[in-house]
């Protein structure tokens, strides 16, 4: 039994439509049910899309033993509450909640529900029953960075970002240290459209860029949209965003960082079931494969793609941290000094733009 | 290309679909009834457009699709509302919310399916120079818009039948009495709207960027039942107002991308410009509240005959 927005309106009145449904299920349940909410849909061929798959991971893996739930386009505020509680009253002893935005309300649902495990994606408040869990997306926009510098002829890239939350900033610094490791003169030019699911908008920020000189596209929303721009003008190319989408633009998609969320979400599911589940707070990255690099496109030259590579290992193998001073802010103020990796905690909360970042306006 | 004229490239294509969108809501309204349903017949229009064009790969079809579907859509909201005397703000409202679940469903295994975008109506030779791409490098539903609001201002001002419609708006009960069909000129108006906002929604995925998301109109049909008020139920303005929203919205986007003499301006004022000139145009229209406000005087009023 799924429940999204499409079920809702299917069987008529979204908000009656829940609890009637939870009722049904409740009955039968012996087995763990694990509810996920989603910011966005399922079918954004991006972020909440690899989410879902992680989902599709975890009743492939267990089968009857476990029984999952979904709501999609849950908005971050007052209504994620609400379906969290939901959630947890329909009988879910475990909830994910897979968006930044919803912490404050994990916080809240949680603390009524002191038997329900929660884990929250990419936030940073923890509590008894609530874990966090997020993926080192920095890694990959390293190599992707790589790529970049060495293929961008203008040396300037574009970077299209939800919000200014330090995840995002982080991916940002990411892509223009390591584009600025083989090109000191690349940049990067971060624009900010204020949501994560606008394609058209993140289409005409995609064209506004490039009309000013970028010829290498990132973005940090959920969908393709930008990426094909990219293909339309015919830039150098640009790179997939939680999935591989290089179906839509099949000669411009360089490379994609894929979210691989399933094993991580296979063992939470495992250990509440065996009942050792903790509060953990796990970052993993392309090591444990929760992060993935797509295929690199057949126009990557060998020595960039040879390159590339050896980031993404050195990575793998620990010998690469892209966050290792010395680094500079975008004011030239020096923020890490030489040879000092930076901690977890300060990429957490990273608010400043490395230098090569254009200050957005 | 110039930075100029790619601006200006960018603005038509913001533009377009509210445009269109926003002058079947003004025909609509200049009958007397309020559709609040343009952004659920919009999503309708984009899955009707996109999947026709997926699979027949034919963009006019695609774009005749997405009227019919948004015709369809209107359909129940006529019925509800003129058949029925259902509350039309709460029926447009859920038209909204029915429209947004069906075409997610109904687009649930086109994701991940992209399409080809409509090509330009005048052969590539013709906008080869620069000015000559702003005035023939655009595809079908650019002209169209332009073609409707000509038509749409000559049907309103000049016809009999227009004459007709704006009777039906402004006093339903006179128009009955002297013998026209209240209901049926309605329904052929919220038609009229379902088709626009129909032929609109299919331009996202055909014109801005060829997949089918959820949502994917996010909130553009409500900028175009707003145009509406802020134009005054005129045409004419409507298309300088929908032109001023989109060449706000694009201009945001390039300030922020920035660099030269548009980051002079910041883009928080860039984003708030919008709600700036609708308050702008709404003191405007409250300081001259002696002459008419110009909303059609039966507006969200069911027609209930007296006799």
């Amino acid at each position: 039994m799924t429940i999204s927005r499409r079920n809702f309106v299917r069987v008529g009145g979204a908000a009656l439509a829940l609890p009637l449904l939870g009722k049904g299920v409740f009955a039968q349940a012996e087995k763990l049910k694990i509810g996920f909410i989603y910011v966005g849909t399922i079918n954004d061929n991006g972020y909440n899309y690899a989410h879902n798959q992680g989902r599709i991971f975890v009743e492939e893996a267990l089968g009857d033993a476990v029984e999952t739930v979904y709501v999609e386009n849950v908005p971050e505020g007052p209504d994620c509450e609400r379906v969290l509680r939901e959630l947890a009253q329909q009988g879910c002893k475990l909830i994910f909640a897979t968006s930044f935005g919803f912490g404050d309300s994990v916080v809240k649902v949680a603390s009524q529900f002191p038997d329900v495990a929660f884990e929250h994606a990419t936030g940073y408040m923890s509590g008894p029953n609530i874990g966090l869990y997020n993926a080192r997306f920095y890694e990959g926009r390293a190599v992707c960075g790589t790529i970049a510098g060495h293929m961008s002829q203008t040396g300037k890239a574009g970077y299209i970002g939800s919000f200014p939350i330090p995840e995002v900033i982080m991916g940002i610094n990411a892509l223009a240290l390591s584009g600025r490791r083989v090109n000191p003169d690349f940049t990067v030019k971060p624009v900010y459209i204020s949501t994560w699911n606008d394609p058209a908008k993140e289409a005409d920020a995609a064209r506004a860029m490039i009309d000013q000189g970028i010829d290498i596209v990132a973005q940090h929303t959920d969908g393709p949209a930008a990426l094909q721009v990219a293909a339309e003008r015919g830039i150098v190319g640009g790179f997939g965003q939680g999935a591989d989408m290089s179906e839509f633009a099949p000669e411009t998609q360089l490379t994609a960082i894929i979210d691989h969320w399933g094993p991580h979400y296979l063992a939470s599911a495992q250990a509440v079931i065996d009942g050792t589940w903790e509060p953990g707070n796990t970052w993993e990255g392309l090591k444990e494969d929760v992060v993935q690099m797509g295929p690199y496109n057949d126009k990557v030259p060998a020595d960039v793609v040879a390159d590339a590579e050896k980031v993404r290992l050195g990575q793998i193998d620990g010998s690469f941290h892209i966050f290792t001073g010395p680094i500079n802010d975008n004011t030239g103020t020096e923020r890490v000094a030489a040879g000092v990796v930076m901690t977890d905690a300060e990429l957490l909360g990273m608010d400043w733009y490395v230098e090569g970042v254009e200050q957005p306006a | 290309m110039d930075i100029t004229l790619a601006i200006l490239v960018t603005v038509v294509g913001a533009s377009t679909p509210i445009l269109i969108a926003a002058l079947g809501e003004l025909v609509v309204e200049r009958s007397g009834v309020l559709n609040l349903g343009v952004e659920g017949m919009m999503l309708i229009g984009a899955i009707a457009g996109f999947v026709v064009q997926f699979h027949t790969g034919n963009p006019y079809l695609a774009l005749l699709c997405g009227a019919l579907a948004g015709t369809a859509a209107s359909l129940i909201f006529g019925f509800l509302t003129l058949s029925l005397s259902a509350n039309q703000t709460a029926t447009g409202l859920a038209l909204t919310i029915f429209g947004t679940g069906f075409s997610a469903l109904a687009g649930s295994s086109y994701s991940a399916r992209p399409i080809t975008l409509m090509q330009p109506l005048f052969p590539a030779e013709l906008a080869t120079h620069s000015i000559a791409r702003v005035v023939f490098g655009y595809s079908f539903p650019v002209y169209f818009s332009f073609f409707m609001v000509a038509a749409t201002w000559y049907f309103l001002h000049r016809t009999r039948s227009g004459l007709i419609l704006r009777a039906v708006g402004e006093n339903d009960q006179s128009a009955h009495s002297i013998g026209y069909s209240v209901i049926g000129v309605r329904y052929l108006a919220v038609m009229f709207g379902g088709a626009m906002a129909g032929i609109a929604g299919a331009c996202f995925p055909l014109l801005l960027t060829p997949q089918w998301a959820e949502r994917m109109t996010a909130g553009r049909g409500w900028i175009a039942v707003a145009l509406v008020v802020f134009a005054s139920w005129k045409p004419l303005r409507l298309l300088a107002g929908a032109y001023l929203f989109g060449l706000v919205m694009t201009m945001e986007l390039y300030a922020k991308a920035g660099g030269g003499p548009l980051s002079i301006i910041p883009s928080e004022l860039w984003a708030a410009l919008p709600y700036l000139a609708t308050i702008a145009v709404l003191v405007l229209i409250s300081i001259r509240r002696d002459a008419t406000t110009n909303a059609p005087a039966c507006l969200g009023k069911p027609f209930l005959p007296s006799n």
